[in-house]
Parts: C-alpha cells; structure tokens; sequence
C-alpha cells in the first residue's frame, strides 16, 4: 500500500493539468508526501472485516456491483443500478445498504454521523477510502445502460442547474462557467467532461485544509448547506444522481485516488 | 397510504427526466421537467436549522429562470425585471453609508445556511464573487471586479439609486443574474445595504483610491 501512496503523490505532481492550471499544485505534492491517506485506508479495511450489527457479521459479502465480496475496480463501476435494491447507488448508499440488510443494523445508526471532523473520520468515510482505493488505476465507468441509470443520470442533470433557495443558486452558479473563482478557490465546470474527469476521479480524498477525510455524498451535503438550501438527505435518489451525472461526465478517466485536496 | 401519494410524483419524474441530454451540454426543460425536479427535491431533502423546506418553493422568477436556461425571450425578461423592480423599498435620503461598515459586510460570508445561528446578521459574500477593495487580494471573479467603481462613475443620486437597487434586487436589472436578491431576500437591511452602496461610492473608501 506504501507504493500506492507514493504513486498517488508522484501522480499528483506529474499530472501535467494540475501543474499546469493550479497555483497548489506544490503545495498539493507537498502534503501528498505526508499525508495519511494509507491509514485511513487501513482503518477502512478493519471495518470492512469487522463483524456489527444484530447479524454479527461483517461487510465482506458486501456486493458492490462485481460480485459479493469483490473489491477490485468496485468503485470504478459506480454509481450503477442494483436490482436487489431496485434503484442507482452510489458507494456510500451501498455500503449503506450492506449495513442495513447484510448486518441488519438500523438506519439511523448507521447514518447517525456519516460525515466526521478531524480528530476521528466516520465509519463510512474510512470505508469509502478503502474501496476507492482498490480501483486506483482503473477507469470509471459508471453504469449508463439500464433504464433508470438513464434516468438518474437525466434527474443528476437537471439538479445540476436548478436554481432554487433565498439566494437563487444552482451548482452551476459557482460551477457553470470557465476559468472562475470563489475568493481563491477555482472552479471545475462539472458539466464539461475536461473539468469532471479530473476531479471525479479523486474521490473520497483527505482535506489538508480541515484534516479531515471528505467524501461525494458530504461534498454534495456542503454545497447544498452554501447554497442556502435545506439539507438533502443522506444517499437520497437526488444526491446519488447528482453524483452519477457527474461520473458519467468524467465517464473513462482512470481513478487516481484517494487524493489529497487542499 | 399518505406517503405513497406523495411519493407517486418523485417516481414519474424519475421516469420522465429519462430524455438523454448529451454530455457537457445543459438540459432543456419543459414545465412538466420542473414540476418534477421539484417533487424530488420535496421527497429528498429536509429541513435543518433555519434552512426550512420552503425554500425549495420556487417565485415566479425563479420558475421562469429555470425553464429559459437563465436565457427568457426579451420581453419575458423586461416584465420580470419591471416586477422585480416595482418591489424594491427605496429609502428616502442619500443612500451612501458607512463604508467601513460596508467592507466587512462585504467580506462575511454567514448567514442564511443552516449551520448559521438564526438572527445572526448576514454578511453579503460580495468578496466571494467581486474584486472591490483593491487592498483585498482573495476576491472571486464570477462577477464583475468592482475596483474604482465610484471613481469611474461619481455618486450623484441617480448612481447611487442603481447600485442601492441592484444589491437589493439584482434581477431588476438583470431577470437572470447570479447575483443574489440581496435585499428582497431578507439577508441585508437596509443600512446594510446603505454602508455597502457607501463601500462603492464614497470618494474616501479604498475601492476608490
């Protein structure tokens, strides 16, 4: 896993976009060479092995869209539709999933604290960052097949440039147009496959800036609670569609996470 | 049985929102389309804190926003504004504030999210989208830099008239603008919005020397 980590931070300084477009990019590697991406990862893995719930057992059987159990290029697959559960998950609903009906733990337990802070990480973003990683190198390829992977992706777009709340916001208010910035922040156009495909494929990440381990579904919460809009509930069908809209933009990319962010 | 009913709206627009849009391009929508994202949005969000569930109700212009791309036909547009424009409360009097006042209102970004304290009072985020002071080097560039704004232009009355309305309601002057409806949102009162026009125009604020 140590190889791992240094590929990701070699990744990061030779990726010649990011060297090229963000003033961070050595402030990115910098923080690449010490950050503790590899034990979030294990502490994921422990998890992942760990029996919970009423069934005692652990996630192991989980099955993220290869096959119970699988793990290898899992995340790169995602979000797609799963019949079991007849509907479009991405990895956090998944994991979800496998906790409410593999360990037949309760839904507000396990979503209790999804999101954590820089002393402890949740449960769900440890285990985020260990699946991720085991598609490091793998290109995304989001499911786009079935009828409502189509329609979610549609749903995902639409949300995309809704425009709603006290202060008219929509993502693209900040994230619509090219070569922008928010005081220092620059903006990703998510809508255009340039800007999606490099940042897609570098979630969940560690926030050098807050210590903290960030994930898709928290991002989608943040932006929500920026945009002055009420709060999207957890794994909810619009969050995973806006998710899946994203992916599906930055559809080929090979996933070079979990990365550092700033 | 409430529940399913309310459900059945969020299910057929998963259903009809299934019009693939090419990637990279932005969706048109029809009236049924918004009607739709806005079941969704009903069934999957909820109320926290002071960021209540009306907010995902959509005004007129909002409506309109959304079905026209940000882009209504000229004369859609020209009645949008005139009614976002009839609706602003002008004070009486000079509108020049405290520009003191008004830079750090321009620099917070609190308030209106639902992990701001209720009955905090809001900043305007004017930074995160506008360069004004130029002293300030963190500024967003999805408006307009605003650096010597009264320099170039004076404060006569009538000046100072456009800049108090259009923080109160940019969309009176633009149907479509990303600028927030500052005023008409309740987030500024009315001196605030006073120190911010003061920010701008006094000869003696940093925007401009």
């Amino acid at each position: 896993m140590m190889k791992r980590a240094w590929a990701c931070a070699a990744a990061l300084v030779f990726a010649p976009a990011l060297a090229q477009q963000s003033p961070y990019a050595d402030y990115q590697r910098m923080a690449a060479e010490s950050a503790p991406i590899e034990l979030f990862e294990l502490g994921g893995e422990e998890l992942w092995k760990k029996p919970q719930g009423p069934k005692n057992v652990s996630l192991e059987k989980c099955d993220l869209g290869q096959g119970p159990g699988v793990l290898k290029g899992a995340y790169a697959g995602l979000p797609r539709y799963f019949a079991d559960a007849d509907r479009v998950m991405d990895l956090e609903t998944r994991l979800l999933y496998c906790m409410t009906t593999l360990q037949g733990r309760g839904r507000e337990e396990t979503t209790k604290r999804v999101f954590g802070n820089a002393d402890q990480p949740s449960e769900m973003e440890l285990l985020s960052m260990f699946v991720a990683g085991r598609s490091h190198g793998m290109p995304l390829r989001p499911g786009r097949e079935h009828a409502k992977e189509k329609a979610s992706y549609a749903l995902g777009q639409k949300l995309y440039f809704h425009r709603a709340g006290p202060w008219d916001f929509s993502c693209a208010s900040c994230h619509g147009e090219e070569g922008k910035r928010i005081r220092m922040s620059e903006l990703p156009v998510l809508y255009k496959p340039q800007y999606a495909r490099p940042l897609m494929s570098t979630w969940p990440a560690y926030r050098v800036s807050t210590s903290s381990v960030v994930t898709l579904q928290w991002r989608m919460n943040d932006c929500y609670r920026q945009m002055r809009m009420p709060e999207p509930v957890f794994a909810s069908d619009a969050t995973v569609a806006l998710i899946h809209f994203m992916t599906v933009t930055a559809e080929g990319v090979p996933y070079r996470g979990p990365a550092i962010k700033r | 049985m409430k529940k399913t009913v309310l459900l059945l709206p969020a299910a057929a627009a998963l259903v009809a929102c299934a019009t693939p849009v090419p990637v990279g391009e932005r969706p048109k929508l029809s009236a049924g389309d918004l009607d739709q994202v806005n079941a969704v949005l009903k069934r999957d969000f909820h109320a926290r804190g002071q960021a209540s569930m009306e907010r995902v109700q959509l005004d007129e212009l909002q409506r309109a926003c959304n079905l026209h791309a940000d882009n209504p036909p000229p004369e859609l547009a020209r009645k949008l504004e005139e009614a976002q424009l009839q609706a602003i409360r002008f004070p009486e009097g000079g509108l020049i504030g405290d520009w003191k006042a008004g830079e750090r209102i321009a620099q917070s970004g609190r308030g209106a999210m639902w992990s701001d304290k209720p009955g905090v009072q809001e900043g305007g985020s004017c930074y995160n989208c506008h360069q004004i002071s130029p002293k300030v080097a963190a500024f967003g560039t999805i408006g307009p830099s605003l650096a010597g704004f009264g320099k170039m232009r004076g404060n006569r009355p009538e000046i100072q008239r456009y800049v108090y309305g259009k923080i109160y309601n940019a969309k009176a002057y633009n149907a479509c603008s990303q600028m927030p409806r500052l005023g008409a949102s309740g987030s500024l009162t009315e001196q605030q919005i006073k120190d911010l026009v003061g920010l701008l125009l006094d000869p003696a604020s940093p925007v401009n020397q």
